[in-house]
């Protein structure tokens, strides 16, 4: 058993070839998590003008891109795009498909926060001569974040389990780094190895999270 | 021809998509099955485990914590791929399909566990205890008293979860599942035009898109009221 799924010598072949795939999906997720909250960003602030002429149309984009599964997005950008001439490689279409689908995830969290606020607190902000945006920035958003902290880690979580789908489009992630390298020793090993890794990398995270969420709990 | 022709007649061409409608078609017929079973097993084992929990077995509630946050913590493609990849080195063999629907299943499994646990340590503890002085049983107080409640309250956050892992089906194409991504994808090279992947898109949007909406109306019917 331990000889098939963690083979000390075979551990010891791919563990280079795993630690460039670390490195890359963490390098991935810096990269995409602050791409799918900027994306969320602007759909929150858009939705924020509490017009049903914006928040309509918003609502269907969102729910467009929730309905959508992230990995048919991929394979469009990536093997559709080519067909009308444009040939973006694997790392920019990751970065385009979660700056839409992530940020749709995130815009729906932040819209939440924002509607939590009470409208007062935009209106005395206002009356003290601050700009919207300035009111947005230092009154509103920060109390907005804080109450959707939970959910906005929650998100996050999901975010960086989600860059494994760059394997699909041989971004050289963790996953794809540990099935080449799996087909090079003709061995699970590889997987498994992975699998540990995603989850030492990400079980702190989980916990913080069930903490958080009981916390939430025993406050009602 | 004009550019918007071009355009048309690469990405929307009839002639391919109704020669490959068949294949997208039985495609759904895949996805909508995997997804049924997925999200069946899936929240069933996730409300068995829960109820296994309040049980309050130490040694028992560590294992099934443990289980949970495993599931919580691995992206679905790698347990899939583990599945599917790692089995066969000791003589189990499941097909994409089954690896799909087992990997889903369990990730599933972990995330409903967690709310239904979360719904069920939400009720009153003094509800328990005046029921229990009733007379009704520890199985009676949960099942007539506690987890009306505690259902009510698990829906909305239990919804998106399900549509979220549901869309993972698309990842079985990984596999070889001959879902929609896998049909299309096909389609695709062998025609070597995009528009059966339009198709497939398309398909996946009138799938899942009146699921996301109902989704909402439940998030507002169930909410917290305070």
């Amino acid at each position: 058993m331990i000889q098939t799924f963690l083979n000390p010598e075979i551990i010891r072949a791919a563990w280079p070839i795993i630690l460039a795939g670390l490195r890359n999906t963490v390098l991935l997720s810096l990269l995409v998590v602050p791409l799918g909250l900027l994306g969320g960003l602007i759909l929150a602030l858009l939705a924020s003008a509490r017009s049903p002429l914006v928040r309509w149309p918003l609502m269907a984009w969102v729910d467009f891109f929730r309905a959508f599964p992230p990995l048919v997005l991929l394979i469009l950008l990536f093997a559709g795009l080519p067909f009308a001439g444009l040939e973006l490689g694997g790392f920019v279409c990751v970065a385009i498909a979660f700056f839409l689908n992530t940020g749709a995830y995130y815009g729906e969290i932040l819209r939440a926060g924002i509607d939590s606020v009470p409208a007062g607190q935009l209106e005395a902000a206002r009356s003290t001569g601050l700009s919207r945006l300035q009111a947005m920035a230092y009154v509103v958003l920060p109390q907005a974040v804080r109450n959707v902290l939970p959910d906005l880690l929650s998100n996050t979580l999901e975010v960086v389990k989600l860059t494994a789908l760059g394997s699909v489009v041989a971004v050289p992630e963790l996953l794809y780094q540990a099935r080449q390298a799996q087909s090079l020793t003709y061995s699970p090993t590889p997987i498994v190895v992975a699998a540990i890794v995603y989850f030492l990398l990400l079980w702190p995270v989980v916990r913080l999270l069930s903490r958080l969420e009981n916390r939430a709990l025993a406050a009602r | 021809m004009s550019r918007w022709d071009r355009f048309t007649d690469t990405f929307f061409n009839t002639k391919v998509m109704a020669r490959y409608l068949p294949d997208i078609l039985s495609g759904v017929v895949v996805t909508i099955e995997l997804a049924v079973l997925v999200v069946v097993t899936g929240i069933l084992a996730g409300l068995a485990l829960a109820l296994l929990r309040s049980l309050a077995i130490r040694p028992l509630n560590w294992l099934i914590v443990g289980v949970v946050d495993v599931f919580r913590s691995l992206p679905p493609l790698v347990v899939i791929v583990l599945i599917y990849f790692g089995l066969p080195s000791i003589d189990v063999s499941p097909s994409g399909f089954v690896s799909t629907w087992l990997a889903l299943g369990l990730v599933l499994m972990a995330f409903s566990e967690e709310i239904f646990w979360a719904g069920i340590t939400s009720v009153a503890k003094g509800q328990w205890e005046a029921a229990r002085s009733t007379g009704l049983s520890f199985g009676q107080t949960l099942l007539h008293v506690v987890l009306p409640q505690a259902l009510r309250l698990t829906i909305p956050p239990l919804t998106n979860r399900t549509i979220a892992i549901t869309k993972g089906t698309a990842l079985g194409t990984v596999v070889a599942v001959t879902e929609i991504l896998g049909q299309a994808s096909s389609a695709m090279s062998n025609s070597y035009n995009p528009s059966p992947l339009m198709l497939g898109a398309a398909a996946y949007v009138v799938l899942f898109f009146p699921v996301v909406v109902a989704g909402r109306w439940v998030e507002t019917r169930f909410a917290w009221k305070r």
